[in-house]
């Protein structure tokens, strides 16, 4: 029995004890829970197992240290309508929503923050890290770390490009149809299943062998395949306002369709709107990093994170690290608009589950 | 049962339809080329009179729509004409992976659907406690992943630290069954936890939806106990939801084994789709194209029909 076995129990039978005695039923459970599937964990795997519970448990008290902390500032340095909002997130969307800050900034001052230029090869190929290379160096000998920084502007950016091309495109034609109807909503209804009848990968995959892959197409490829949802969406919410009375009011003052959609529509329908902008910012996202693990995303040498793990995938059977990170950091920010577009949806639509 | 008949003829002939327009969709993209496909397979330096010879070869110098009717009656029968890069007959390049491809999905699938389902009902029934939640924080993490993540994890922890699996689904034709469920277990493991992750979600909302619906309250305030109420009164009105939700997610399976037949070196349609498109081998792209489009829409399909012949109401008309 190590000192670190012994402080470890003492530590959690000492934090399940205060709980109980506090009335603090659910943290108990947690506790207590995790004191006996320590016991079983420590007789299979030993000490590594427990540090590896100890580590993980560390992690999450960071992570809910800063999500509270930052929700905290939030709410001071926001006015007061926001704050009453922000009051009520719970600590997944703040924790959401400092990943997403934290991301702009790193895409936004990437020059600055990253050491080295992305296509600058300063070592050799593989290097291990040191002080100059924080994480090593890549197949060619640039540094990892940098061009992960500058990952967050080129992946990122481009996804976000897509999505608003896409929403664009969506919204549109949503609203379009909504206020017009008939055959143009017609049209665009049939047009948007046949798009949604392919699986979006394959659907882009042929066009990327039809039309090369260069930025521009990829852009262009993305939003046409994602746009049909946001129809969907934008039509049927539009559907529901169109009918109301002062639509109709409107619409015997004799204003026109754009007035219609941007004073009318528009203000009635953005809550579910912006949570169907994250959802689909995250389709989109996995879609173009997908792709470019299959080589037909950005090109090199711009540094991009999917293309990343796929050219430094050999040192993962060396039992490297260090090519998950990328692939890390586009689940980390994924996982994050999803917390945030759960507690908007939560919040917009008064989703109270039973 | 009229009611039902025709409402399954209904959505096969829809099926059926779709599938035909998004065959214009997959044979046509490949007309919107630059120039046609002779001058793109030649590039910028070929003289007219190779890329006219290729043209004759490739029949291109027949109209658009005969060639796709042409191609269209080709497909059907299994025959996809010739890859342009290497001469051999299409479909004698996919055939062999198609199997493997189909063999992979189902291996996931027969895993993933047992496990989503039950875990799915008990994270219902436990809603809104500390498991669900945790539940729901770590499934949303697995959906948030791309493939490659979940794969090369797998990869670095089961193959590479403790040598329990192989990395490489490398396949031969004289391997064992067992030696073959032991080959393909990580990229299966991977699909399984992607789509247990969507499929869980999707059986959660759909058995907190029935719950919340006012017959089971009756149920409950006449007193049937628990067990009862889920057996006889929520279950036969779940199955068409749970029908549908195990029909989406394979049908999300073949999006996914694209990328995970990459990751694994899987030697599957995926991966000959992929390297197709890199070299811009349009028969290919087009036939495995079609052959994912397909079975994407036929799983929709039966999503669909399935739910249909499992609605109570249909199948008791008044």
């Amino acid at each position: 029995m190590s000192t670190f076995v012994i402080g470890y129990y003492a530590l959690l039978i000492g934090a399940s004890c205060l709980a109980a005695y506090y009335k603090q039923r659910n943290i108990f459970i947690l506790i207590f829970s995790l004191t006996l599937a320590s016991f079983v964990m420590g007789i299979i795997g030993g000490v590594p197992a427990l540090r590896f519970v100890t580590t993980a448990a560390g992690i999450l008290a960071l992570a809910a240290g800063t999500s509270y902390a930052f929700r905290e500032f939030l709410i001071i340095i926001t006015p007061e309508g926001v704050a009453k909002e922000l009051r009520t997130a719970p600590l997944t969307a703040s924790f959401g929503m400092f990943v997403i800050f934290t991301y702009a900034i790193a895409g936004i001052f990437a020059p600055v923050i990253a050491p080295h230029g992305e296509a600058e090869v300063i070592s050799s190929a593989f290097a291990p890290a040191d002080e100059n290379m924080l994480l090593g160096a890549d197949q060619l000998g640039r540094d990892m770390f940098s061009r992960i920084i500058y990952g967050a502007r080129n992946s990122v950016g481009l996804a976000l490009l897509a999505t608003m091309l896409a929403f664009v495109m969506g919204a549109l034609a949503g609203l379009l149809a909504a206020t017009k109807g008939g055959w143009f909503d017609q049209f665009m209804g049939r047009f948007a299943d046949v798009i949604m009848s392919v699986p979006s990968l394959i659907f882009s995959l042929l066009m990327l062998s039809i039309f090369g892959t260069n930025l521009g197409v990829i852009v262009i490829v993305v939003a046409i395949i994602y746009a049909p949802r946001v129809f969907r969406l934008t039509r049927a919410v539009a559907g529901n306002v169109v009918v109301m009375d002062y639509i109709e009011a409107a619409k015997l003052r004799g204003e026109g369709t754009w007035y219609l959609i941007r004073k009318e529509i528009l203000p009635n329908s953005t809550a579910p709107l912006i949570a169907e902008f994250g959802l689909e910012f995250c389709f989109v996202f996995l879609l173009i990093a997908g792709l470019s693990f299959l080589g037909l995303g950005i090109q090199p040498p711009t540094a991009d994170w999917g293309s990343m793990v796929r050219e430094n995938a050999t040192l993962i059977s060396f039992g490297e690290m260090t090519p998950l990170i990328p692939a890390a950091a586009i689940a980390l920010l994924t996982v994050a608009v999803n917390f945030v577009v759960d507690w908007m949806l939560f919040r917009s639509s008064g989703l109270k589950e039973m | 049962m009229g009611d039902i008949l025709r409402l399954v003829l209904k959505r096969l002939g829809l099926g059926v339809i779709t599938l035909f327009v998004v065959s214009i969709l997959i044979f046509f993209a490949v007309e919107l080329l630059p120039g046609d496909i002779a001058q793109a397979v030649l590039g910028q330096g070929a003289t007219p009179e190779t890329v006219a010879a290729l043209r004759t070869k490739l029949g291109l110098d027949q109209h658009a729509i005969i060639r796709y009717f042409q191609w269209l009656g080709g497909a059907l029968t299994g025959d996809f004409g010739v890859s342009l890069v290497s001469g051999e007959r299409v479909s004698s390049a996919i055939s062999g992976r198609f199997v493997n491809t189909l063999f992979l999905a189902t291996y996931a699938a027969v895993i993933a659907v047992p496990i989503s389902i039950i875990l799915g009902v008990i994270v219902a029934l436990l809603r809104n406690t500390l498991f669900d939640r945790v539940a729901n924080v770590v499934t949303l993490t697995s959906i948030s992943s791309p493939e490659f993540f979940l794969g090369y994890i797998l990869i670095l922890y089961l193959a590479v630290k403790s040598n329990y699996f192989p990395a490489i689904a490398s396949l031969s034709a004289d391997m064992s069954f067992g030696d073959l469920l032991n080959r393909t277990f990580l990229p299966a493991l991977t699909l399984v936890l992607v789509v247990t992750a969507h499929m869980m979600r999707m059986t959660r909302a759909a058995i907190i939806n029935l719950l919340a619906s006012p017959y089971i309250e009756m149920a409950r305030l006449k007193g049937v106990p628990p067990w009862k109420v889920i057996v006889k009164h929520a279950l036969p009105n779940a199955w068409a939801p749970i029908i549908n939700v195990v029909a989406l997610n394979l049908a999300y399976l073949i999006t996914g084994v694209v990328l995970v037949e990459v990751v694994f070196v899987y030697p599957g349609i995926g991966q000959l789709l992929v390297d197709a498109v890199a070299k811009r081998d349009f028969p290919i792209v087009q036939a495995c194209c079609l052959i994912f489009a397909a079975t994407f829409i036929l799983l929709n399909l039966a999503a669909d029909v399935g739910a249909i012949l499992t609605n109570p109401r249909l199948r008791h008309p008044k």
